[in-house]
């Protein structure tokens, strides 16, 4: 039998044969019902598209409410937030890895996120790499690196060859690699050129060679939080 | 208040203070000039002048920069200085501002041993980290030269 909860309460006392006609009456005041199937599912509210079944009547029906997905805003990928101290020319101490503790001028952000820096080589042995944001401390001093050329380095110059995976025979697994891995020339060629560029800059100012050339460590005394870079 | 010398070279303080028999010369008074001590306060490191009083622990202060208010003497470093104010409590804002550069109150701070000290701490608390490492690089020359002298 169809539920009339959402009408004005029927009259009591009301002989069932009049129950029929009744129903014929109040179809005015119901919402507009379009099969008996949709009554029984509940989805009589107004804004909600149910969707739309069979003409036959199913023999399953699902105790609650067919779910469908939200709309979702489309997803925004954003480039990588830097931190606002870091801006080019910013001198950076490196936290960890090989170089960690050396000074280092920060060049860019790659497409990747990443901070593109350089030590400059001939200061303090930092060749010209890749680093995460998270791993450096901004120091509040900067050079300018304006005219410095730096678009033949993205991510792509410094993603490694992938390696060779392949089964390898017994003999192979065996042999002793005794060859030496040598840079390539083209990567010692490009950081001299950035040495050449930014170089005189870093002379320019009194110290600065000297303090770039110096590892960042922590001596007694020292309070990281109280200490302003 | 008078300020008498007793011997050439004395620092020059109000002549009652001579006149006690008392060690105690940084009084709680009109116009004494004290620094604020307390971290949490508003007024932190502030020097402010005392220009009326509240009760026995609590003081009206007033500064050239700042909204005149009660403070307790606890918060306060009372420092060796006084601006003179005529013994007036409560002066207006302008009779106070002139009675403290009259008094030169900010050029005798950064005169005296006390004031220089807080600026050198301000200023080793404020050392960027290149500004550390020149720092580090004129004591060890500094060194050297003291070792060579002694040599």
């Amino acid at each position: 039998r169809v539920r009339f909860s959402f009408c004005s309460p029927l009259p009591r006392a009301l002989p069932s044969c009049h129950t029929q006609l009744f129903i014929v009456a109040r179809l005015d005041t119901m919402v507009k019902v379009t099969s008996i199937e949709q009554a029984l599912k509940g989805t009589l509210s107004k804004g909600k598209t149910a969707p739309k079944k069979a003409s036959k009547t199913p023999s399953f029906y699902p105790a609650d409410d067919a779910k469908f997905p939200l709309k979702r805003a489309a997803v925004v990928k954003n480039q990588t937030k830097l931190r606002a101290s870091i801006t080019p020319g910013t001198i950076l101490i490196l936290l960890a890895g090989h170089f960690k503790g050396k000074r280092v001028i920060f060049l860019r952000q790659l497409d990747s996120g990443l901070l593109l820096v350089c030590g400059p080589y001939g200061v303090n042995g930092v060749p010209v790499k890749r680093v995460n944001q998270c791993y450096v401390i901004a120091t509040s001093t900067k050079i300018d690196v304006a005219g410095v050329d730096t678009k033949k380095f993205d991510d792509k110059y410094f993603k490694k060859p992938s390696k060779d995976r392949s089964k390898k025979s017994e003999t192979d697994f065996f042999e002793e690699k005794t060859e030496k891995k040598e840079l390539p020339a083209s990567y010692v060629a490009d950081n001299k050129a950035l040495d050449a560029a930014i170089a005189p800059k870093v002379a320019a100012v009194p110290h600065l060679a000297g303090f770039m050339a110096t590892k960042f460590t922590l001596k007694s005394g020292d309070r990281p939080h109280e200490m302003k870079f | 208040p008078c300020t008498a010398r007793l011997f050439f070279g004395a620092p020059d303080v109000p002549a009652r203070s001579f006149n006690s028999t008392m060690p105690f010369t940084r009084n709680i008074e009109l116009g004494r000039v004290c620094l604020v001590n307390l971290a949490c306060d508003p007024l932190y490191g502030k020097l402010v002048t005392i220009v009326d009083f509240v009760d026995m622990n609590r003081v009206l202060v007033d500064a050239p920069g700042i909204t005149r208010c009660v403070i307790s003497l606890r918060r306060l470093a009372v420092t060796s200085l006084v601006v003179d104010l005529n013994e007036t409590r409560s002066p207006s804002k302008a009779v106070l501002t002139a009675a403290v550069k009259a008094a030169d109150v900010d050029g005798k701070w950064a005169a005296s041993a006390w004031g220089k000290k807080l600026a050198r701490q301000a200023a080793r608390k404020n050392l960027s980290d290149f500004d550390r490492y020149k720092v580090m690089v004129a004591r060890t020359k500094r060194k050297a030269l003291i070792a060579k002298a002694l040599a």
